[in-house]
């Protein structure tokens, strides 16, 4: 009878020890995509905006690697993001966008007013390329490799310490 | 995430006079229930069961945010298409994980959910069983 | 200088809750029979003045409150010189460093009041019942003393308060949260009593009557501080859902669990003297399960809908103060209980043996709860997140509760000691024949899914199981504590209904109308009358006329509204409750439906039927009126015994003064 009596004292030290290394932890609420090292599932977007074209997932199986930057025009961090998006393409890196729920309008504005980075822009108005590859919020970076796999994840909006991190995984992604 | 989500709804706020994000409609089905009353009924018990991915611990039939919208359009075309509630949930569960679903499947790490109850049923019969089993 | 007294007071009541404990604990090692007394004798005054201390206290940060005193850092942060006074009042316990005085000067009231009125019990565990309390009380003024001054002052006082969020001016609001402290602090009570009788090894029938009234206490604001939370998250997040099984909404369910299943395994000690190490254990568990409860919603550590003010280093403190006080009593408990015989034994078939399966299914229950709403938590240790729902805990919970109630149905009609099924056979048929019924009736009504049909029949023949112990007994001599379990039962029995008939036969609706159309849902034709601006003090709105009609009788009116905060910026669905004794009529009015081109501006609107979901709440009141009269009437039982205990002792002493004359 008494082993048993400790059980409810193992349980709790059990308890404490887990609550204590998770208070240690950071608190981060990202849901990573499980799409990582996948295809690219099939799309074909509307062009978001009059000045650029749609995009379309077979654009990414020409061989080049590319950036796949889900935003909208409505969204406060894609804006810090943007001189950062436009650092990446003067590395030389490939961007197609995909804007969430936006206006072509809205979308020029944002354009003209922080700059254009794009390659082409897709118009996601139902977030199906952003459901199809587990994307849950804007903005979003991902890295797609040239035979249309999807390479890397970047959660949140890009800092000038990510700029590297992406240019290596692109370049990874082109091996 | 949660400081995303905070700075989306600002964003939302601080461009609403120049942008206002409500003027792109709303997936064609995110508000608007299946014609048929059967399929409806699937689609809302699956939805009850898929977790929000921008306002985390509600599910997308209780959220108003709008990829919640997307996602209820998402699962209603699809059920509307004739796929089942469960190829929907596998489909999210291919993107997001485990996460997205509220109802844990049995799995090597969510097995102890499922084998914890069993434990406690039989330690129940065995304490019925000790308890009543020895009256004279 | 208010503030300076209230902080003094404060200090002063930690010094006593010092000295309490050390009274106590020498008390405690004293050799009972040498006579002496000496500092252990301060235990009972220092436990009584540490309750003035803290009450005024607590009085001092009311009136910093009442006066919006700017200079005083958490007036400054939470209030406002435009609030209305109740909310003013009501804002010293609406945030941390407040809620956690008002508990501590709960604790420390009630400390005071056990060393007041309770004299049954040996002197020596009362002592101990009081170090533990003591011991408790001292935690909790460090926390507030070292990391959480309430009277912190501000080098420079502010202009004007920062609390003027409207949405927060909501008076269930005010009275959710000192509702459920209430009832946690009984449970503490109900802790030192169970670290007292483990101390000094007297676990007795007199100790569970002591312990009684608190754990009945606890129960009741428990109860009324649930159902009050449900009802507000239901009219208030606008989705229709009174329960999902969220992090928060489970931790203040885990510590009812585990009051219910002590407060019937004390009734067992208190008439049979038997399952006493296991009451011990569930007086620990019970306190354990609501302080588990205000770390979790404290520290942030889950995520959940219910926002609330959340500090990693607040979660620390009171994992700290857990792991002292759940963990000595656990490992006190390990090391006595084995002392503790388990008491008389019993047959299957008699009251007690009823109370047994019912308690083994109440933490079978709790137990299901507790690993659901942790397991994310220990998945997340290894990097993979799940989620853990409505869809696992319903149909686990459900293999135990159900069952559950089929005893609750049972026991109550069971004599104490032994009985035999046999005596009860009419009565059992009678019930078995309304299970039947209802089972048979209801899947005529139409297809309803198999937990809510369960549920549906069980509540029916819950329900009449609940009045039967009154059957043939004159209803004037039927003992108040009687009445207390026939409500509790029977408020069982209507929330279950309730729920049960709330998951069945919900019917939604959701339509995009323009003005002069109409749609159904349930028996009601609802049409869109028009649709208007409205303005708030700081908000905004578009506001719905829908009118509702049943096949007869006039239409009701309902406004619901779309409201647009802009400081801070925020948009809420303003429901619309119609309430009729058969159920609700939900109403919520979302955006302008998508623009489809030609035609009139469509607007969304989002209307439920809920028949009888009502009687969830109604059923939770009658549970916590129950818990009352039985509290009533045990606390009115012990004081008769007490009298008459007193006057016979009156006479003994006359007749010795009057032999030898």
């Amino acid at each position: 009878m008494s082993w048993r009596l400790w059980l409810p004292l193992l349980a709790f030290a059990g308890f404490l020890g887990l609550a204590a290394y998770q208070l240690t932890q950071p608190r981060d609420e990202i849901v990573e995509s499980r799409m990582i090292g996948k295809a690219l599932p099939y799309f074909d977007l509307e062009p978001a905006t009059a000045s650029l074209p749609g995009a379309a997932s077979d654009d990414f199986k020409d061989g080049q690697p590319r950036l796949l930057n889900i935003w909208a025009s409505w969204c406060l961090p894609c804006i810090a993001e943007a001189p950062q998006l436009e650092r990446l393409r003067n590395e030389g890196a490939t961007i197609v966008g995909v804007a969430i729920r936006d206006r072509p309008e809205d979308v020029a504005r944002f354009l003209e007013r922080h700059g254009n980075p794009y390659a082409a822009i897709g118009s996601d108005d139902l977030s199906e390329v952003q459901l199809g590859i587990g994307s849950s919020g804007v903005p979003e970076t991902f890295v797609i490799t040239g035979t249309g796999k999807i390479a890397y994840q970047h959660i949140g909006d890009i800092r000038e310490r990510d700029v590297p991190i992406l240019l290596e995984k692109l370049r990874e992604a082109g091996e | 995430m949660r400081s995303l989500c905070l700075s989306l709804v600002l964003a939302l706020f601080a461009f609403a006079p120049l942008a206002a994000q409500q003027s792109v409609p709303p997936a064609p089905f995110a508000y608007r229930q299946l014609d048929n009353p059967g399929e409806e009924a699937l689609a809302q018990e699956l939805m009850e069961t898929l977790r929000c991915l921008t306002c985390q611990s509600q599910s997308i039939a209780d959220s108003d945010a709008p990829m919640a919208g997307d996602m209820r359009h998402q699962v209603r075309i699809r059920i509307a298409a004739g796929e089942s509630p469960e190829e929907i949930r596998s489909w999210l569960m291919q993107r997001y994980g485990d996460y997205v679903s509220y109802r844990p499947e049995v799995s090597a790490t969510t097995w102890p959910l499922f084998a914890v109850p069993v434990l406690i049923l039989i330690a129940a019969l065995a304490i019925f069983r000790r308890r009543f089993a020895r009256r004279a | 200088m208010i503030a300076e007294l209230g902080l003094a007071a404060l200090w002063l009541a930690a010094a006593l809750a010092v000295l309490q404990l050390v009274a106590g604990a020498l008390a405690v090692r004293q050799d009972a029979a040498s006579g002496e007394t000496g500092i252990a004798d301060l235990t009972r005054p220092a436990t009584i003045v540490q309750g003035v201390f803290a009450a005024l206290s607590f009085v001092a940060l009311l009136y910093v409150f009442a006066i919006t005193d700017l200079s005083v850092k958490l007036v400054a942060d939470n209030s406002h010189s435009l609030k209305p006074m109740i909310y003013k009042l009501s804002g010293a316990w609406g945030n941390h460093e407040g809620s956690m005085l008002l508990w501590v000067t709960v604790l420390a009231a009630s400390g005071a009041l056990i060393a007041v009125v309770e004299r049954r019990l040996p002197e020596r565990m009362m002592q101990a019942v009081l170090a533990a309390q003591g011991f408790v009380a001292l935690g909790f003024y460090a926390f507030l003393l070292l990391s959480s001054n309430p009277f912190e002052r501000l080098p420079i006082p502010a202009q004007e308060g920062a609390g003027l969020n409207p949405l927060l001016q909501d008076i269930g609001l005010a009275f959710h949260p000192p509702t459920l402290y209430l009832g946690y602090v009984g449970l503490s009570v109900a802790f030192s009593f169970a670290v007292g009788a483990l101390i000094t090894r007297q676990v007795t029938p007199e100790f569970a009557r002591a312990m009684r009234p608190w754990v009945l206490g606890a129960w009741v604001f428990l109860t009324l501080g649930i159902t009050a939370g449900s009802y507000w998250a239901y009219y208030e997040l606008g989705w229709g859902g009174w329960w999902f099984w969220d992090p928060v909404e489970n931790a203040s369910l885990m510590p009812w669990l585990a009051a219910t299943a002590l407060l019937h395994s004390t009734s067992v000690l208190a008439a049979r003297d038997a399952l006493r190490a296991w009451t011990i254990m569930l007086g620990v568990v019970a306190f354990s399960m609501s302080m588990l409860g205000t770390f979790l919603v404290r520290s942030g550590i889950l995520t959940s809908v219910h926002a609330f003010a959340v500090d990693p280093q607040r979660g620390t403190f009171i994992l700290f103060l857990l792991a002292i006080y759940i963990g000595g009593a656990l490992l006190l408990f390990a090391l006595r209980a084995g002392a503790v015989s388990e008491g008389a034994r019993f047959s299957v078939a008699s009251r007690e043996g009823a109370l047994v399966v019912n308690n083994v299914l109440l933490s079978a229950i709790l137990a299901v709860v507790l690993l659901g709403t942790l397991y994310p938590l220990l998945t997340e240790a290894f990097d993979v997140r799940v989620s853990v729902g409505p869809p696992y805990f319903n149909p686990v919970g459900a293999i135990f509760a159900l069952p559950m109630v089929a005893v609750m149905a049972v026991g109550p009609l069971l004599r104490w000691r032994r009985d035999g099924f046999g005596r009860i056979r009419r009565e059992l048929a009678l019930m078995g024949a309304v299970l039947v019924a209802a089972l048979i009736l209801v899947s005529l009504i139409g297809e309803v899914a198999f937990l809510p049909l369960l549920g549906l029949a069980l509540a029916a023949m819950l329900a009449l199981a609940s009045v039967m112990p009154l059957r043939g007994r004159n209803l004037r001599r039927v003992p108040i504590a009687t009445w207390g379990m026939v409500f509790g039962h029977l408020g069982l029995a209507v929330a279950l209904f309730g729920m049960a008939s709330e998951s069945a036969f919900t019917k939604e609706r959701l339509a995009a109308l323009a003005p002069g159309e109409e749609t159904t849902v349930g028996p009601w034709a609802v049409t869109l009358d028009q649709i208007a601006p409205a303005a708030g003090a700081n908000w905004t709105a578009m506001e719905a006329r829908l009118s509702a009609r049943l096949e007869i009788g006039d239409p009701i009116v309902l406004t619901p509204q779309h409201r647009t905060f802009w400081a801070p910026p925020q948009q809420t669905a303003e429901s619309v409750l119609a309430t009729r004794w058969n159920g609700q009529l939900y109403a919520v009015i979302g955006n302008q439906a998508g623009a489809t081109g030609a035609g009139p501006e469509r607007w969304q609107v989002r209307l439920w039927w809920k028949p009888f979901v009502t009687w969830i709440w109604y059923g939770g009141v009658l549970i916590a009126l129950g818990g009352a009269l039985a509290l009533i009437g045990h606390v009115q039982a012990d004081w008769r015994r007490r009298l008459v205990r007193r006057k016979a002792a009156a006479r003994r002493q006359e007749m010795g003064r009057e032999q030898p004359t």
